[in-house]
């Protein structure tokens, strides 16, 4: 039987309290005196995940910057949430332009700021699926492909939840969307659609590329620090639920989230220059059912006709664990 | 020194000059030689201390120049055509936000059908996009154009577009004398942006604005046009003493007997026929009229050298008491009529001035001197109504007969 070394963690339901840690080893948010990027006050739903990952994401890229840091973001519900005038949640500098220029926008100023020698100052774009898969695609490929000093985040809800839940390509096949309703012969989106942007990311050789949830933190965590100490594009894809548009629980993305990691549907991987260099084994084996069965978005697989659509799930699960050695039995 | 030089070197040497932090571009005909030559410079290093980053679209050209010049960089660009209107949305965004990008635009028409020749059609259709047009006759103003656009568009905290005719100029040789780089340094203070994202003083660009202040804002960015008249005017002027020729301001006016640009010009007569033009076409103008004025016959030139702001007030002086305006207009209002006419129209509401357009060259046809007398002499008859076409074929384009093996060239 192999061994899977697990790292100690802070959170979870089988983590370890961060005061057991040696100062270095906690985690950013386990200081009082952590930079809280994203403030207090904003009007992100109960139990918005992205809300939960970008405060992650930003207080550490804060702090792996020495607070030089810009941020570049895409339109869509972290940039409404979060802006609405006169106030403004974020703390560090920050610019909204367009929906679909978040990529550019962050080139323009890592560009402007080389030029004025002012490499010491980080760069960070993000968005949601729709802002980088969709609309925002050819942007974050080109940022990609000049291989510019960006830290590219992506919070991925499967959807254009700020205009109501309409489908976007990162919406997971069957997902029941305000644009794919669940009626129908094939109810949901449609099969054999939908891309991995991580593998897009991946395919651009780009020196880092990482998937990290909420379900773990000081995982999403160690991976902006990683990606922080590395010069050149960088992409970070986060599996963020979304209660409004996977109809679930406030209470349950963190559940959400650790369940599409365990049931072997959302790998949490990360890769070098192209190459994967590291997975996160699966720990406790589920099944899909425990992913999908609290997400009314899913709902109509558990009524007579879904089996078929449910079988497909539990191969997509099994491919990923395949495909990236998620129980670690090629280690 | 006074030297032969193509338009399009003539622009990117004088930007170079201007010294830009980042130069962004993607090709598109006519603009191509500019943001070559401008390539070149930055590897050779004539272009200094600038980033020049070639991107995947028009539309990231223009989130690259947001980005950078939010980051407190003077940020130059150019484009054309399609390649303006597949940009459309940053360029209204860039406007919104007062980021002072100055942009080449090498006007160019607009499929369908695809065309790469020469009208207005492009940046006339963003006019509402908040940016400064401001429109050069010949080469020597489209490089001079820049320096001024740089100085106004910083100091007014708005985008500027210099907006050249593409081929006619931008692929034409001239003499031209441009300023040397210690003179624009001289003339043309650093940019200080008026917001910028700064790691020590963090501020938040580009939130939402809600109906309640929605409203407000947009009001704000009308004033700011209504300043930049003033604006424009002052840097115009400042050029002419530091440079000692005549480039941009609002309208030009022209000696009625020697044709030649003369700010001092007296208005126009009511017995004079004042023919406006925006652009190259008032070179051709000056060629036109050059025989009819040596026969006595009194036509009064006026060029229109910023369509944003559109300069009401120095228009109507420079017409004076002019009965019959005459648009040569090179871009079409389809429904409508010429986009020049349009806002004359609006400039002279209210007087007894007669607006008779003219819609000239479009996709590139050639403004013939001939034809521009022709419908001069027939605005004086009486026999030109509210708008006609240049030479337009009525019976049709002639083309091969069915069958026809070889396509007639």
């Amino acid at each position: 039987m192999t061994t899977v070394h697990i790292p100690f963690l802070q959170t979870g339901t089988l983590a370890v309290g961060g005061r057991l840690l040696g100062e270095d080893d906690r985690s950013v948010q386990s200081h009082a005196d952590r930079p809280s990027s994203l403030t207090k006050g904003h009007r992100a739903c109960q139990g918005c995940a992205e809300a939960l990952a970008a405060r992650w994401v930003m207080d550490t890229a804060v702090e792996a910057a020495d607070e030089k840091l810009i941020v570049a973001n895409a339109t869509g519900c972290l940039e409404v949430f979060s802006t609405l005038y006169p106030e403004s949640a974020w703390k560090p500098p920050w610019i909204h332009s367009l929906f679909a220029n978040a990529a550019a926008v962050a080139t323009g100023i890592a560009a402007s700021l080389h030029a004025q020698g002012r490499d010491d100052i980080r760069v960070l774009a993000q968005g949601g699926d729709g802002g980088t898969v969709d609309i925002g695609l050819a942007a974050v490929s080109g940022m990609f492909e000049r291989n510019d000093d960006v830290l590219y985040v992506c919070y991925d809800n499967q959807g254009y939840m700020n205009t109501g839940v309409q489908r976007s390509s990162a919406t997971p096949a069957s997902a029941r969307t305000a644009t794919t309703p669940a009626v129908g012969r094939q109810p949901g989106a449609p099969q054999g659609q939908g891309k991995s942007m991580p593998k897009i990311a991946m395919a651009h050789e780009i020196p880092y590329v990482a998937t990290a949830t909420v379900a773990d933190l000081r995982d999403l965590e160690a991976k902006v620090r990683t990606a922080m100490s590395i010069h050149g594009a960088r992409y970070l894809h986060v599996l963020v639920p979304c209660p409004l548009g996977w109809g679930a629980s406030s209470a349950e993305s963190i559940k959400l989230s650790r369940a599409a990691v365990q049931s072997g549907i959302f790998p949490v991987i990360e890769a070098r220059a192209g190459e994967l260099t590291d997975v996160q084994p699966i720990r406790q084996r589920m099944d899909v059912e425990e992913y999908l069965r609290p997400q009314a978005r899913f709902a109509h697989l558990f009524k007579p006709g879904g089996e078929d659509a449910l079988e497909r799930w539990r191969a997509m699960a099994d491919a990923n664990i395949r495909r990236y050695d998620l129980m670690g039995e090629r280690s | 020194m006074r030297e032969v030089l193509e338009g399009s070197q003539a622009v990117a040497r004088t930007v170079a000059r201007c010294r830009p932090g980042v130069v962004c571009a993607y090709p598109i005909s006519p603009q191509t030689h500019i943001v070559e030559a401008l390539s070149v410079m930055a590897r050779t290093g004539e272009l200094a201390d600038c980033e020049y980053v070639n991107v995947e679209s028009e539309f990231s050209a223009m989130s690259v120049s947001i980005g950078s010049s939010a980051a407190g960089s003077r940020t130059y660009t150019a484009t054309a055509s399609q390649g303006l209107l597949y940009m459309t949305e940053a360029v209204f965004n860039a406007a919104g936000m007062g980021l002072p990008i100055v942009m080449t635009v090498a006007n160019r028409a607009i499929g369908a059908p695809i065309n790469i020749w020469n009208d207005q059609s492009d940046a006339l259709a963003l006019r509402d996009s908040g940016w400064l047009q401001l429109y050069a006759a010949d080469n020597q103003e489209a490089a001079d154009l820049h320096v001024i656009a740089f100085a106004v568009a910083e100091e007014l905290g708005m985008p500027a577009m210099v907006c050249m005719d593409g081929f006619v100029l931008t692929h034409a040789s001239d003499v031209v004398e441009l300023a040397e780089a210690d003179e624009i340094d001289a003339f043309l203070p650093p940019y200080r942006p008026q917001q910028v994202l700064d790691v020590e003083h963090p501020t938040t660009i580009g939130t939402m604005a809600g109906p309640e202040s929605f409203t407000e804002t947009k009001y704000l960015q009308h004033l700011r046009f209504l300043d930049a008249t003033e604006v424009i005017e002052r840097w115009s002027l400042k050029f002419r003493e530091a440079f000692g020729r005549e480039a941009g301001c609002l309208v030009s006016r022209y000696d009625p007997d020697t044709l030649e640009r003369d700010h001092a010009a007296p208005p126009a007569a009511a017995e004079d026929i004042a023919v406006i033009g925006m652009g190259s076409v008032i070179g051709t103008l000056q060629a036109a009229l050059a025989p009819m004025q040596a026969e006595g016959d009194h036509v009064r030139l006026i060029g229109i050298q910023s369509f944003r702001p559109f300069p009401e007030k120095a228009l109507r002086e420079a017409l004076g008491d002019c009965r019959d305006v005459l648009v040569i207009d090179r871009a079409l209002e389809l429904g409508a009529g010429g986009v020049l006419t349009g806002n004359v129209g609006r400039a002279l509401a209210g007087t007894r001035s007669r607006i008779h357009s003219v819609i000239a060259g479009l996709g590139g046809r050639p403004i013939l001197e001939a034809s521009l007398r022709d419908v001069i002499r027939r605005t004086r008859a009486g026999d030109v109504g509210r708008l006609e076409f240049l030479d337009l074929k009525e019976g049709g384009v002639p083309v091969p007969p069915v069958g026809a093996t070889e396509v007639a060239r």
